[in-house]
């Protein structure tokens, strides 16, 4: 006789804030952010990639902090803030970088864009105006197998001089 | 009878940049990937895979993972339907049904580190993986080899027993070894013998793999009444429908498969993996859905990466710079099932040039690795590393112009390329032309940093493209717009260039059009997105689609205005009256006044595509390498390539700038790096390390447009040719930054420090 419970250890209980909601679930211990991100609260925009940390497909920002999701623990945002690439659009519209995005065809097949998008506003919030070689170096956590990256890193320029 | 047409040079909507259809989805995280699927239900499944290289399979016990909470299923092959050992048609060529099958999950051997052997549902992925450590295998360990010399010594077993004894067995000596083909034409031999200078080399590359960013995926579900529904990230939703069929041995009709958006592909994800798994699991498990990912891992040991292989290569040319000869023979790896895809290897080998009398000579190896699949040309960029570098070398040797000596032997039209078809037109003269002219090939390469050097080459590369079958329906809103349907699953782009000819067509923007990618219960049979053939043949059946559209429609205009049918035509998006100028309706209000005219206006296209028109390309790399470390970094890239026309042409240089990164990947560093048992070494994205925003420099792009004759709006395919030239490319900057010849793959940095410390 099989079980729909998941077996193994108790869950933790999580109050967290995601993407500016509130939010509160019980997560398996051993359940990555990743996880609970796409399998618990549902936002499956943040995507799997590899798993240990080398693909950046799943950045999110952890208290204003780029992190891969698969590297942080579910538990763990527990009193903090996430921001996915679900929260990046408002009611005003796309942010800059979701439009530079689009213009400049930034993305190919767009498994990789949530990640860059997440990643890129965390350099622009912190250095509205850096130069290409800085934003190849703060990318280069993200790796995208499409477009040999020229049309990110215009797109990143794009919004940057947009948002100034 | 292949229809051809005049190209114009004027279009409203071909060559213009609109925003992609699935953009929006695509940068708010709305867009539904494979993994993001959710069904009521669902369980987790995974697989078990072997450690070993090459291995029989003694016993497999699985009742301790049965027995765990929370385990729904275990399969094994016995589980499957029982396969003959038969040739059976899988929509990518003839294969053996048996070797199809096992590679899904083995039966009586294990033929590399990463072969599946079971699969597991669990209530979660968590508690699946927990389970699958829980199955107990008993293994007898075999010799195993991972390359292509290796696995012919004598003491090394036949990988595969069925081709012990085979006709291309016993001609090459080893099981393990199958001819495939040789093409001659001319007399070589004879033409060595008159030529001025002879030039011969061995070229070696290791496997690599595409490195699409999301992992395979697949959830599967059986209906009561033995319908089989599938969720995947596919190539080519029909080429899973078939496979899958065969592998099952269930008619194609039962089964539907939705191709969720895709995570990248460049040819491997044509195959199946996971699919016939998730369905076992699904109907042992009670007909609930089972969701699997591939994870990473087993993304680089299980699933179809690129042959490596060796290639021996001899040039012979005239003193005044002909190319007369040219022998080759090709040993490229098919991984632990025959299909190396050395065939295009040998279409491709010689195809930048006109060479009156050549040889080639191509087998298939079999080693105790993946089973290949396409990527991105598939065969041609190792080729290319052959010929391209020995071409630079022999110009060396004989005091040629290295750009007039490929100049003056490039392909043409009439030109017969190695295997025997004689080339329509093809624009490799403009290409070669177009790069001298580029801004890249006029300025000076530059100081390189203190203690470092640098270095320029080029390279060119051809692919022949592919046509073959694609539909497209398409149905009128009362507002003028357009719904367009096609099979074809988007993996870059393609719904807004297939979107933009429909519109061309119409006489509407391309923002009238609204493109959808359904299952294969909803559109006609569409071929794989693969052979860059989506813009070119999928375009022409929404070109086809459009004609009919505006057939149609000229009949409901004639009803409108009570005239004859044939005095109705279509110009610039508006319909009139040949004999009465009063009478003109534009295409979005004719739309919205067909009410009485005779019901809803929908239509259809459908293609099947023999010629293709082959594309070319031309890379220009300027790199600085420091010689203590060997550290290359790549500072100048220009690509020219010609794109037959440029439908988006954002998205053709994002192909052009995508498949230039993989070749330098390719060049520099990427490679499946075996241990002595056979084990993949680096197998993670943080060993198998492919170029980050950081090693690349800008890559600048030339789109040559030699219309193809064979499309309407001249569509040659681009995705795959740019993968071609980076290899040798590469590799003749580093010739002439540190003066070395390196004949093997990857150029990286132990190999050149290696090649200064001799």
């Amino acid at each position: 006789m099989t079980t729909q419970v998941t077996p193994g250890p108790s869950r933790v209980h999580v109050r967290t804030t995601i993407n500016g909601n509130s939010h509160e679930f019980l997560v398996p211990p051993y359940m990555s952010l990743l996880d609970t991100l796409r399998e618990i609260v549902g936002l499956t925009g943040t995507k799997e990639g590899c798993l240990d940390g080398n693909c950046g497909a799943c950045t999110v920002s952890l208290d204003g902090r780029i992190v891969d999701s698969c590297l942080v623990l579910g538990a763990e945002i527990d009193g903090k803030s996430v921001e996915t690439v679900e929260g990046m659009a408002t009611s005003e519209g796309l942010h800059p970088l979701q439009q530079a995005f689009l213009e400049e065809a930034a993305l190919q097949c767009g498994i990789c864009t949530p990640g860059f998008l997440v990643a890129a506003k965390g350099l622009l919030d912190n250095e509205p105006a850096p130069d290409e070689h800085r934003i190849r170096h703060w990318l280069a956590g993200n790796l995208c197998r499409c477009t040999g990256y020229d049309k990110i890193v215009r797109a990143v320029q794009k919004a940057s001089a947009e948002m100034a | 009878m292949v229809a051809t047409f005049e190209p114009k040079s004027e279009y409203k909507v071909i060559g213009t940049r609109p925003i992609r259809h699935d953009g929006l989805d695509k940068v708010t995280g709305r867009a539904i990937y494979g993994a993001d699927i959710k069904l009521p239900n669902m369980i987790w499944g995974t697989v078990l895979r072997s450690p070993h290289a090459h291995a029989r399979i003694k016993s497999v016990d699985t009742s301790a993972a049965e027995a765990m909470d929370g385990v729904h299923a275990v399969v094994v092959n016995a589980d499957l339907p029982k396969a003959e050992n038969k040739m059976v048609d899988l929509g990518e060529g003839a294969t053996n049904l048996k070797w199809a099958v096992d590679n899904i999950l083995a039966s009586d051997k294990v033929l590399y580190a990463g072969h599946a052997i079971a699969g597991v549902a669990a209530v979660d992925r968590y508690t699946a993986e927990e389970a699958a450590r829980a199955i107990k295998v008993e293994y007898e360990v075999l010799p195993s080899a991972t390359n292509v010399d290796d696995t012919i010594a004598s003491d090394m077993p036949a990988i595969l027993e069925e081709f012990v004894g085979s006709p291309g067995a016993e001609e090459s000596g080893h099981a393990n070894h199958v001819k495939e083909f040789v093409h001659e034409f001319g007399d070589p031999d004879e033409a060595f013998g008159g030529a001025d200078h002879v030039i011969e080399a061995e070229f070696s590359l290791e496997m690599v793999h595409q490195g699409y960013i999301e992992p395979h995926n697949a959830t599967a579900v059986w209906d009561e009444d033995g319908r089989l529904k599938i969720w995947t990230s596919t190539q080519g939703a029909f080429t899973v429908r078939q496979q899958v069929a065969a592998v099952l041995q269930m008619s194609e009709s039962k089964i539907r498969v939705t191709p969720l958006e895709i995570g990248g592909g460049f040819g491997g994800k044509i195959p199946i993996y996971l699919e016939p798994v998730a369905a076992a699991l699904s109907r042992k498990a009670g007909n609930v859905p089972v969701k699997m990912i591939m994870e990473r891992r087993s993304v680089f040991e299980g699933s179809g990466p690129a042959a490596g292989g060796k290639i021996n290569l001899k040039l012979g040319a005239t003193k005044d710079g002909k190319l007369v000869a040219a022998d080759s023979t090709l040993r490229m790896e098919a991984g632990a099932y025959p299909g190396s895809l050395v065939g295009a290897s040998g279409m491709c080998i010689y195809a930048c040039y006109n060479i009156p009398n050549m040889r080639i000579t191509g087998y298939d190896v079999l080693v105790n690795k993946p089973k290949v699949a396409a990527y991105r040309a598939p065969g041609s960029p190792q080729v290319a590393f052959a010929i391209e570098t020995l071409v630079d070398d022999l110009c060396e040797q004989a005091g040629f112009d290295k750009w007039q000596f490929r100049r003056d032997n490039a392909a043409k039209e009439g030109t017969r390329r190695g295997d025997g078809p004689i080339f329509p037109r093809i624009g490799m003269e403009e290409v070669l032309d177009a790069a001298k002219e580029t801004d890249h090939w006029n300025s000076d390469i530059g100081e390189a940093s203190p203690g470092r050097v640098r270095g320029r080459g080029f390279a060119s590369g051809y692919w022949f493209n592919v046509g073959l079958q694609s539909s497209v329906n398409l149905s009128l809103n009362d507002d003028g717009t357009v719904e367009l349907v096609e099979g074809s699953t988007d993996i870059g782009g393609t719904r807004a260039s297939i979107a933009m000819q429909a519109a061309e067509t119409l006489g509407i923007t391309a923002e009238d059009v609204n493109p959808t990618v359904v299952d294969t219960d909803t559109v006609g049979f569409t071929a794989v997105t693969g052979g860059s053939r989506v813009t070119y043949a999928t375009g022409y059946a929404a070109y086809n689609a459009a004609i009919e559209m505006i057939d149609k429609l000229k009949v409901r205009a004639s009803r409108l205005w009570s005239i004859d049918e044939d005095d109705v035509q279509f110009e610039d998006g508006v319909f009139s009256s040949k004999s009465d100028p009063e009478l003109s309706i534009g295409f979005k209000d004719l739309a919205g006044k067909l009410g009485d005219t005779g019901g809803p206006v929908t239509s259809t296209g459908s293609v099947d595509l023999e010629a293709a028109g082959g594309a070319y390309g031309t890379h220009i790399c300027d790199l600085e390498i420091d010689p203590e470390t060997g550290k290359t970094d790549v500072v100048r890239y220009t690509i020219v390539q010609d794109a037959g026309r440029a439908i988006h042409p954002s998205y053709v240089e994002g192909q052009m700038q995508g498949g230039a990164a993989q070749g330098i990947g390719w060049a520099l560093n990427e490679e499946y790096y075996m241990s002595d048992d056979g084990v993949m070494a680096n197998s993670s994205y943080l060993d198998y390390r492919m170029p980050t925003s950081l090693d690349l420099p800008s890559i600048e792009t030339v789109i040559v447009e030699v219309p193809n004759p064979v499309h309407p709006y001249g569509v040659r395919g681009v995705g795959e040719v740019p993968i071609v030239p980076p290899v040798p490319a590469v590799g003749n900057a580093i010739k002439d930054a540190i003066g070395i010849r390196l004949r093997e793959a990857p150029m990286n940095a132990g190999r050149i420090v290696a090649a200064l410390d001799s």
